[in-house]
């Protein structure tokens, strides 16, 4: 087998020491790139993020803000990435390294090598405009068009942040000399299929989808990882070490995002940043939701699929895609079959996906309802696990609801369709009585516990609420526009 | 010697200087504790084996780990040649044959790598002859369980005041703890040198007393122990005590193995096992003229302490101290007692007791306000010290006048009146979504309660060349210590800048170090690093003075040159009168002293005059408050803050609001959440990671954010004029909580009371507006009924619905 290497900061470092469970920050602190840190090792703090050449859209690079607490090393096998090391040096500071500086961006300075990453990040986004004259600058955004959510995945202790948004915020543009700002015209390093064994475990990246499905048949305790935003999180805090770990994410089978007259097929290992961009308004409902899934780092490698597969009753995906009717695309050697994503949660972390089964891609039926929305209750604003997260999709006709597709999560074993509530409003109009009827129903959906992140009373409470909530936004909408 | 604040012409102190280490923090290459064991060769790795039992006695089997591949040593409690004792009580076995909480490490696995270690520590086998437990505040008072000593603060006579008092409400006051979450968690490096000296780098705030310890595990003396605190990923007071077992262990490995040992606690092991803010459980009874002034005020107050001491005496102590924030109260009575429960051992954090204290005062007069009939911001000011007067432990309130000038400058600036106007406007058109805007002040006494404390040291070298290393016994922990030191040695030295260097502060360098708290650290550490520069200066100028043609007094020392009065036509640079000092024989480095004068304090009688001075500052926060979900966002923030002049203003700002940030984050959303039930798990931190102990975010920040230092403000007992900074504006985050109190009265009838939870989660927030809209859906007596028998819960920050918890309420007695 070739030597496995990772080009880090421009210069090719073999993969010593490492084993299949390796992460790519204890590697990067093992070469001697003490950078990076780790300040929670769950993908939560955003202290290890570096930068990753992945493939944009026109086939150039995007430098794209990872976690790298949550990667497996070995999955960065021909693969480059920055550090803030490679940013700049304290003589040569890179512009968002001399912005912090100039701040007061930094206290502690432990978190700030990871800003400096995720800031970068945003720094070569290559549709990041800076707002004209004049114009107004849309909430959460800088007028040099820096968006703040880039930095969503990335905790300070000391600033209370608005230094580090003032660096943001005067933010320039990239100028000729710079380097990584040309490496964007090349195209990003292609995958390399990879059989790597250290350690307790084998760490393997097929080159085909067909290569893949033939290992799941043949192996059954084949671990399917995607970004590796949740099974990072097992291995570092819960000491899993799954003997065989199979990437899936560079397959293109699974990247793809199309959209015919009967439905949009998102792929199940297209990151969500990647559907966020590439999707922009065409499903408001997800739209919606993807400011509020995780942060910036995780949505960068995370994946529908991801969020599919690991059956978790509090993903945030599932109430959104409930409520748009989504079916998946499972795929295994015998070929390919559709689920209606309600039938395909059965138990807690269960599902009706086999175990020589992917979920290929996520298929959303059109046209889509015309009022939706997507209401998550957490502690924070963002970047938080829901208490409950509820997706609505009604059409609404001539004052009637005509139909009604509603997706609770955190409420049940698994997420939920809000059947009960759904068959209380159809044929309804859509008016107060109805709403307050039908938020009576909703707070009786499921069976929501109570737990360090809601009570269950406070749960059962907010999915009325909710209904009360998209009542009031239809009103004050419609109020606008007869204005 | 010129006096402690006079400023010379044109100082380095007082200019906008970036962090010293800035540059090396945006690039990755400032190093930690953890980053130099990634580097050191041969190191092992220390991992815990933690209890999984709230209380029980245990047996430890250590053979097993023996088994696992790369395991080199399992320290126990056998293996410790001095004192088996992580803390200076001597009530924290290092090694515990009775297991004090769930987490609690009882033996520690030393492996070639991580991996084996965590392995190793896997295959231990643990005993468990599990023991009553207490985890709730509430039990430890149902079971007497306390620790420590009790105290009381008292003046005049309360009981008699609040008989004669015409309005006296009671009530019941009940907040959660803070996890510090600094980025970096504990971490410590042991390499036993070649002369047998330990060289233990620690990220520690209590150098010497982490040394102390560590002598006193292995049963050396403290000259035999060198430790290092390079820099500091955050601290917040969870480095003050907390290092020194890690740091022992990390040691005695040393010892035992003779290999280099690293101890760096994950996350999960950091908030399982180290001590947190305290929460607290108060009783009170305040009574209250018709006019809002308040006359009476009797209190107990529980600190939750945790299973061991560790701070929570001094800390007791300073809440004890703060009961009074910036109010005069003539009549108080005030006891403070410390509950033993089977949790982490609480400890200092950012306030160190000061927030507990404040918390209570502004709780009551935030619940009090509406019946009264009196807003908020008028009876914080009616009741505001006037000059003259002393706070209930006997201290004269010095500079009692800045509160109200403070208080002034930022109504008017916030434009808080116009504002007010506004959001009654608002909240009038919108049923779903209320606005408060509220101002609160903050008094925070400095200095160390404990007078010893108030001492520090510095090293000064001057080399020929004339460039300067300055030491001192402060560390840094991204509050920017050492760059106002590097400003004050260039301003006593009469250089700029960059001609000083700072070298990391260790045990053999200066000795017998406070630790660096109290917001302390520039105070006493800045009147050292003075001193010395001034010994060496005072020196130099004689010289000076001789080559100048003029009287040593008439020597001036200035942006790197040396000048003589009057003599126009002639300079000399820093570096020619350093090397002609060394040629003539006069001493170019010294050690500098500081204590803080005139402080005394007696614990028993808790009276005295313990503070050098008083930080003040107010703050002025709104919020919007959506009555559907309980959810708020801060959308705008005003701050005028005493720092007195500023040594460095960019870093006084940068600690401004980072205090306030994180203080909203303790009353508003950060939550400690501890297995209550009878469970297997019962104890175990549910909120263990950050993924459920969530921290403020950028999400967090306010909108509108504006932070003003009050400007001539000279302090004439610190150095250069200059005041701490670290902890006060903690405190200004009440206004925020007192912001969200007011949005939720926005949904009830005038007069009506509102009780809200801490931290005020958005379901705390949720279920006081359920209490507001009740009161307002029905008569006022029946109302206060359904009010009372929620408070409980309320305050807990849970549902009321269904609990069975006794009645409890500030209702008018």
């Amino acid at each position: 087998m070739d030597e496995i290497t990772v080009t880090v900061n421009g210069r090719r470092r073999p993969l010593q020491g490492a084993t299949a469970h390796t992460t790519a920050l204890d590697w990067l602190r093992d070469t001697g790139l003490s950078g990076s840190k780790e300040g929670c090792a769950e993908g939560e703090c955003g202290a290890c993020a570096m930068l990753l050449a992945s493939p944009a859209d026109d086939g150039g690079t995007t430098w794209t803000a990872v976690n790298a607490c949550l990667m497996p090393v070995a999955s960065l096998n021909g693969q480059e990435v920055v550090t803030a090391e490679g940013l700049g040096s304290p003589d040569a500071l890179h512009p968002v390294q001399q912005k912090l500086a100039e701040a007061g961006g930094s206290q502690c300075g432990y978190c700030t090598p990871g800003f400096a990453c995720s800031m970068a990040g945003e720094y070569y986004r290559a549709d990041r405009v800076p707002a004209a004259p004049g114009e107004e600058v849309c909430e959460e955004h800088g007028p040099n068009g820096f968006d703040l959510h880039a930095l969503s995945g990335n905790l300070c202790r000391c600033t209370g942040y608005r230094p580090i948004r003032d660096a943001a915020y005067t933010l320039g543009s990239p100028d000729a000399t710079d380097e990584l700002a040309a490496r964007r015209t090349r195209p990003a390093p292609r995958a390399v299929p990879t059989d790597f064994e250290a350690g307790a475990g084998r760490f393997i990246r097929p080159a085909t989808l067909d290569e893949t499905l033939r290992l799941l048949r043949d192996e059954p305790t084949a671990l399917l990882v995607a970004g590796s935003t949740d099974l990072g999180v097992e291995v570092n805090l819960r000491g899993r070490r799954a003997p065989l770990m199979v990437a899936i994410e560079q397959l293109d089978e699974l990247r793809n995002l199309t959209i015919t007259d009967e439905f949009v097929e998102i792929g199940a290992a297209l990151p969500l940043s990647d559907a966020e961009r590439r999707l922009g308004d065409r499903v408001p409902l997800l739209a919606q939701l993807f400011p509020q899934f995780a942060s910036r780092l995780i949505r960068n490698r995370g994946t529908f699929g991801g969020n599919l597969g690991t059956g978790s009753p509090i993903g945030d995906t599932p109430p959104a895609l409930l409520a748009l009717g989504a079916r998946l695309v499972l795929a295994s050697v015998d070929g390919e079959r559709e689920v209606e994503l309600a039938d395909y949660f059965t138990g807690y972390r269960q599902t009706v996906r086999r175990a020589d089964e992917l979920i290929r891609a996520i298929r959303i039926p059109l046209p889509l309802a015309r009022v939706t929305a997507f209401h998550k209750i957490a502690k924070r604003r963002f970047d938080d696990i829901s208490s409950v997260a509820i997706g609505f999709a009604l059409d609404i006709d001539d004052g009637v609801i005509a139909a009604a597709r509603i997706g609770l999560g955190g409420v049940a074993a698994t997420p939920l369709r809000a059947y009960a509530t759904e068959a209380a409003l159809i044929g309804e109009p859509w008016n107060v009585s109805t709403v307050r009827a039908g938020s009576a129903v909703l707070q009786g959906e499921g069976t929501p516990m109570s737990d360090h992140r809601a009570s269950s009373d406070y749960r059962s409470l907010m999915l009325g609420s909710a209904l009360l909530k998209l009542y009031s936004s239809t009103v004050i909408e419609s109020k606008e526009v007869s204005a | 010697m010129s006096s402690l604040a006079d400023r010379p012409a044109n100082p380095v102190v007082g200019l906008r200087a970036p962090h010293e280490s800035a540059a090396l923090h945006v690039t990755g290459a400032a190093m930690y504790t953890d980053d130099l064991a990634a580097q050191t060769a041969g190191v092992l790795t220390a991992w815990p084996v933690q209890s999984t039992n709230a209380h029980a006695r245990v047996t430890v089997d250590v053979a097993p780990a023996y088994e696992v591949s790369g395991v080199v040593r399992v320290l126990t409690a056998d293996d410790v040649p001095g004192i088996n004792d992580a803390g200076i009580k001597h009530d924290e076995p290092l090694f515990p044959s009775e297991a004090m909480f769930y987490g609690h490490a009882l033996v520690w696995v030393l492996g070639e790598t991580q991996e084996a270690a965590r392995l190793g520590a896997e295959a231990v086998q643990v005993a468990y002859e599990p023991l009553p437990s207490c985890i709730t505040v509430r039990e430890a008072i149902a079971a007497e369980s306390y620790q420590g000593i009790a105290r009381t603060v008292a003046r005049g006579d309360a009981a008699a005041a609040m008989v004669s008092a015409p309005r006296v409400f009671e009530g019941v006051t009940e907040f959660g703890g803070q996890e510090h979450f600094y980025l970096e968690t504990h971490a410590s490096l042991a390499i036993l040198d070649s002369e047998g000296q330990y060289f233990v780098q620690c990220s520690t705030q209590h150098p010497s007393e982490t040394q102390e310890i560590i002598a006193h595990v292995l049963g050396i003396s403290s000259s035999q122990v060198t430790v290092q605190s390079l820099r500091m990923g955050g601290a917040f007071g969870g480095k003050e005590m907390q290092p020194h077992g890690f740091a022992a262990i990390a040691a005695l490995g040393a010892k035992l193995t003779g290999r280099p040992v690293r101890l760096r606690l994950n996350r999960t092991q950091d908030i399982t096992m180290t001590g947190k803010r305290h929460p607290f459980h108060i009783s009170w009874k305040a009574g209250f003229g018709d006019d809002g002034l308040i006359q009476a005020l009797e209190a107990t107050l529980t600190a939750d302490g945790g299973w061991s001491l560790d701070l929570s005496e001094p800390v007791l102590g300073r809440a004890l101290c703060h009961i009074d924030n910036a109010y005069w109260i003539p009549n108080v009575h005030a006891q403070g007692r410390i509950a033993k429960t089977n949790k982490t051992s609480q400890t200092a954090f950012r306030g160190f007791g000061g927030p507990q204290g404040v918390f209570l005062i502004e709780d009551i007069l935030g619940r009090v306000a509406p019946v009264l009939g009196i807003d908020p911001a008028e009876i914080r000011r009616k009741n505001f010290y006037r000059p003259g007067q002393s706070t209930p432990y006997g201290q004269l309130v010095k500079d009692a006048g800045r509160l109200e000038a403070i208080w002034g400058q930022l109504v008017d600036e916030s434009d808080f009146a116009a504002r007010r106007a506004e959001i009654a406007a608002f909240n009038a058109a919108n049923p779903d979504t209320k606005r408060g805007l509220s101002i609160t002040p903050v008094k925070f006494g400095i200095s160390f309660n404990f007078a010893a404390f108030n001492q520090a040291g510095a090293l000064v070298h001057v080399y020929k060349d004339g460039s300067v290393l300055i030491n001192h016994g402060g560390t840094e922990m991204g509050q920017g210590l050492h760059t106002k030191m590097l400003q004050v040695a260039a301003t006593a030295l009469g250089l700029r800048l960059d001609q000083v260097r700072l070298a990391p502060t260790r045990t053999d360098k200066v000795p017998n170090t406070s630790a660096t708290a109290a917001s302390s650290g520039a105070d006493l550490n800045g009147g050292a690093v003075k001193n010395a520069c001034e010994q060496i200066r005072d020196r130099m100028a004689k010289v000076a003075g001789r080559l100048l043609g003029v009287d040593e007094r008439d020597v001036r020392f200035e942006g790197g040159f040396i000048t003589g009065l009057g003599k126009f036509d002639q300079r000399l640079t820093f570096a020619e009168v350093a090397n002609a000092s060394y040629l003539q024989r006069v001493q170019l480095w010294a050690a500098g002293y500081y204590r803080t004068e005139g402080l005394h304090w007696n614990p028993d009688l808790m009276q005295g005059s313990p503070f050098k001075y008083f930080a003040y500052g107010c703050a002025a926060s709104e919020v919007e408050v959506d009555g559907l979900t309980g959810a708020y966002r801060v959308r705008r923030v005003d701050i005028v803050h005493d720092v007195g002049d500023s040594l460095s203003p960019m870093l006084d700002i940068g600690q401004i609001e980072g205090a306030y940030v994180q203080g909203v984050g303790w009353l508003t959303l950060e939550e400690l959440r501890w297995d209550e039930s009878d469970g297997p798990h019962r104890g175990r931190l549910q909120t263990q990671s950050a993924s459920t102990y969530k921290l403020p975010s950028f999400s967090e920040m306010p909108e509108e954010f504006n932070v003003r230092l009050f400007e001539n403000a000279r302090e004439d007992g610190a150095v250069y004029g200059s005041k701490a900074v670290g902890e006060p504006p903690f405190m200004l985050a009440f206004s925020a909580r007192e912001a969200i109190r007011e949005a939720v009265g926005a949904f009830a009838p005038v007069g009506h009371s509102v009780e809200l939870g801490s931290p005020a989660t958005p379901e705390a927030v949720f279920w006081a507006i359920e209490a507001a809209r009740t009161a307002g859906s029905a008569s006022a007596a029946a109302s206060e009924a359904t009010l009372n028998r929620n408070t409980a819960d309320v305050a807990a920050g849970r549902s009321p619905v269904g609990a069975d918890v006794p009645a409890l309420a500030s209702t008018e007695v």
